[in-house]
């Protein structure tokens, strides 16, 4: 029977890059004097379901890897081997190269094996530095030493007494088989351990018609009389998937009495691989009858095998919910207009229907949008290394807080705030925190700190990176500025503008570019990938002391807060994130400058106003100022004013995108459905703000 | 294409096209790409489109673009009555399916065809509509100007998208 494997890709790359986030972590963790077994479990078992998927699925450069790091992290396990800078280093530089690996075998790419040899000869090296360390010991594991090796080892200490009799069930889940697990690996395995009884459950297996080849339908029994632990039996077991279940348990029953199945003896004498062979076909044994009540006894050890309460399920499922859910509000709206404009005896009934039919759906809303979120720790966990990493690197001592973990926002939000904060934190490493000496010479505490901070406020996400270090110094960007001809020599401009100055393009103040940052494409990248996802970035900075940037994110980008205006018949929405404030002018406060530009006083600057019906081509209803209103809009680091008929109200509306099924529209970023059905036009602030300001300059 | 090689069960296989009439002249569009049928109503104006792209309109939770067909074959004075239709049809392009909305004089009939029937249309010169006619099918006594709605569509979109392009820069 020949199942084809690649199905299973996805999932084996899927839990393999999780499973390497976790390794990650625990050996950020890892206390190099007195390292915590539980980490060096979770780091083993990673290497370990690794490997095993590797081998399976037929990747044997990971395969071969994983192994060498087994042997090591198996050293280390049972303390053969400390914990040392190196081997940490060693171990955190084979999570990147077996991603790599993962990575190039998931996109075929052919894998860079100079950089895995290299790094696997390393670890061998450690290995056999051992070895000859402490020459006495004979080590089972290290080398290649192979299965058959290894059973060869365990049947000569096979003469040892052994009196605990193991008795374990094994009952897997229909998927068994199309998982790629092969029982008979797993039974060999714990034959290694001592002399093992095997009886195959065939009760379940149906008629040879109805039979689905891919469907497991056996169950075991086993008897293994081994003095190894329990742990050690389980491990065995270790990456079975979650619907099997697993009962391991111990009758404390000397070995040889009349209860032990003949086959164990059979086992001892024969060597178990065949005999295991022979039982998995044969039909049931009568030793299940004493496991029975052993297992009712233990109800607790089932729960081990199905722990995790989680399901998978693709982004676009989801994401057709959140459309319906979406569709299920526009419609909602629609029928409660309907519903304002009738009466009678049924109106009021209607009503109330309406009413309880819209916080039903609010509820669902909610649920649905929170299927999407993720906790901000999937991206904050890639910090703790990177900010280890560099520090070394730069000879810095860094250490990096992180808050609010836990804040959960929009996958694809959270997706693609990444790379813009690895900006910001490689920036706060690089030019804010200063060297230990010249934080010595300020009188600061030697290591710098970096901030990490997320949290929810309304209905946004603020995301601070925040560090104690040198601050941005305000003299120095301006005379770069004007040395880049960003600034006119002749302007006078307050610390707050300046700093606003490190976000346009082609600005770098780094006095030496490091590979790190400093080739003056990073605040202004970082700035358009925040404006990009509906956000914005600011940053307060105090000379000496440090500086702090603040994001600002919509927790989704599939509903957006918006203040709806009117511009003649048509209806628009501005993001609630980019107004300000809205306000009558009366005639005295615009003052006309050269050709028909019109600017106002607000609050301590000018800003120039911009008539929207005259951007879009439109008939308005009021032309005077007095008589519309103008919003203040904030966008690409400019403030305007953008004149409109007239408020309409404010609304939370759904993003439709325009295209899909037409175009790229200059000044509008999406398209939303109004509550009669009518479609309404997003404003792009920042765009519209440049259009404007090309306008004006042609 | 009549041609005395052609395989006998093929040129018998028979279409069918949706007629329409803007001014005079009689349209037809192959039926499998036509979504639906509705009356006018009013859209949402795309700032910046072309003159014959009218705007956006709600399509089952949907934007679609609405494109005055008439605006566009050079058709001027045009007004838009309750028995004004809007003809929603669907192509597959690169980045999926797309909808857009013709707006015509109103829906005739819908009629069968053999690939016989389509005759080569004359080379017409640079008319306004003659880059988008796939042949031409006398009915009746009456000539059916068939359209290839994937040439006007990406026509359209190429425009657009260049458009959005020039200006976003």
């Amino acid at each position: 029977m020949t199942i084809d494997l690649t199905q299973f890709h996805d999932a084996f790359f899927d839990e393999s890059f999780e499973a390497l986030d976790s390794m990650e972590s625990e050996l950020l963790k890892l206390d190099t004097g007195s390292p915590d077994p539980e980490s060096i479990n979770t780091i083993f078992r990673v290497a370990h379901s690794i490997k095993g998927g590797g081998a399976t699925f037929g990747f044997a450069e990971i395969a071969s890897f994983t192994h060498s790091l087994e042997t090591l992290l198996d050293e280390v396990r049972s303390k053969r081997l400390a914990v040392t800078q190196r081997i940490c280093d060693l171990l955190l530089k084979s999570v990147d190269i077996m991603r790599a690996m993962l990575q190039a075998a998931k996109t075929k790419q052919p894998i860079a094996m100079q950089s895995v040899a290299d790094l696997q000869f390393d670890i061998e090296l450690v290995i056999v530095q051992r070895d000859n360390g402490i020459a006495a010991s004979p080590s089972p594991t290290s080398g290649a030493a192979d299965s058959s090796d290894a059973t060869n080892t365990q049947s000569d200490s096979a003469d040892e007494p052994r009196n605990i009799e193991w008795l374990i069930e094994l009952r897997p889940g229909p998927s068994f088989f199309e998982r790629g697990t092969d029982p008979v690996r797993i039974f060999r395995e714990l034959g290694v351990l001592g002399a093992l009884a095997v009886t195959a459950h065939l009760d379940a297996l149906p008629a040879y018609q109805d039979l689905e080849p891919q469907r497991c339908y056996l169950s075991w029994s086993l008897t293994l009389l081994s003095d190894a632990p329990e742990a050690a039996i389980r491990e065995i077991f270790e990456w079975l998937n979650a619907d099997c279940e697993l009962t391991v348990s111990t009758r404390n029953a000397p070995a040889g009495i009349d209860a032990t199945p003949a086959a164990a003896s059979d086992a001892d004498a024969g060597g178990a691989t065949p005999q295991i062979g022979a039982s998995v076909v044969s039909a049931p044994r009568t030793a299940t009858a004493p496991l029975l009540p052993v297992e009712s006894a233990q109800p607790a050890q089932a729960a081990f095998a199905n722990e995790s309460g989680s399901i998978r399920v693709g982004v676009e499922k989801v994401d057709e919910l959140i459309n319906t859910v979406g569709e299920l509000v526009i419609t909602h709206a629609m029928l409660s207009q309907i519903c304002h404009g009738i009466s009678g005896p049924a109106a009021e009934l209607l009503r109330s229907g309406m009413q309880q039919l819209e916080r039903n759906m609010r509820q669902l809303q909610e649920g649905v949008m929170r299927v999407r979120m993720l906790p901000i720790s999937v991206v904050f966990s890639r910090f703790p290394r990177m900010v280890r990493d560099l520090a070394q690197r730069l000879d810095k001592q860094v250490e990096l807080k992180i808050i609010g973990e836990t804040t959960e926002l929009d996958k694809t939000v959270l997706e693609k705030i990444g790379d813009p904060l690895v900006h910001l934190v490689r920036n706060c490493i690089d030019h804010g925190i200063e060297t230990a000496a010249a934080r010595a010479a300020a009188g600061k505490n030697l290591t710098g700190t970096i901030c990490l901070n997320a949290s929810h406020r309304g209905g946004n996400i603020d995301i601070e990176v925040s560090d104690d270090g040198g601050g941005l110094n305000c003299e120095r960007i301006l005379a770069k500025a004007r040395a880049a001809g960003l600034v006119d020599a002749n302007d006078k401009l307050s610390d707050a503008e300046i700093q606003q100055l490190i976000f346009l393009p082609g600005f770098s103040t780094a006095e030496i570019t490091t590979d790190l940052s400093g080739r003056g494409v990073g605040m202004d990248v970082v700035r358009r990938n925040v404006t990009d996802l509906g956000g914005k970035i600011e940053v307060y900075s105090a000379r000496g002391q440090g500086s702090r940037f603040l994001i600002t994110l919509p927790l989704t980008l599939a509903i957006v807060d918006g203040l709806s205006v009117a511009v003649g018949d048509q209806i628009y929405i501005l993001p609630m994130m980019s107004t300000i404030e809205s306000l009558r002018l009366a005639p005295s406060q615009v003052t006309s400058i050269a050709e028909g530009r019109e600017v106002f006083a607000f609050r301590d600057e000018y800003l120039p106003i911009v008539r929207l019906y005259k951007i879009f081509d439109l008939t308005p209803r009021a032309r005077a100022l007095h008589e519309g209103l103008v919003v203040v809009v904030e966008g690409a680091g400019r403030r305007v004013g953008l004149f409109v008929d007239d408020l309409v109200g404010q609304q939370q509306v759904v993003i439709k995108s325009l295209e899909t099924h037409y175009g790229r529209v200059s000044g509008i970023s999406a398209a939303t459905i109004l509550g009669d059905g009518s479609v309404a036009l997003i404003l792009d602030v920042p765009d519209l703000i440049r259009n404007a300001s090309l306008r004006a300059a042609a | 294409m009549p041609s005395p090689s052609i395989d006998p069960t093929a040129a018998a296989a028979v279409n069918q096209v949706l007629t329409f009439v803007i001014g005079d002249a009689t349209y037809g569009i192959d039926i499998p790409c036509v979504q639906e049928i509705r009356g006018w109503s009013p859209v949402t104006r795309l700032p910046q489109a072309p003159a014959d792209v009218l705007g956006v309109l709600n399509l089952r939770g949907s934007i679609v673009p609405v494109l005055d067909l008439r605006l566009k074959f050079g058709a001027d004075n045009v007004q838009y009555t309750p028995i004004t239709v809007i003809i929603v049809v669907s192509v597959m392009s690169a980045k999926g399916a797309r909808e857009f909305g013709m707006v015509v004089d109103g829906v005739s009939d819908v009629i069968d065809i053999t690939a016989q029937d389509v005759k080569p249309a004359p080379d017409l010169g640079a008319t306004a509509s003659g880059a988008y006619i796939r042949g031409l099918i006398p009915v009746s006594g009456r000539m059916v100007v068939l359209l290839d709605v994937e040439l006007l569509i990406g026509k359209e979109f190429a425009a657009a998208a260049s458009a959005g392009a020039t200006q976003a820069a």
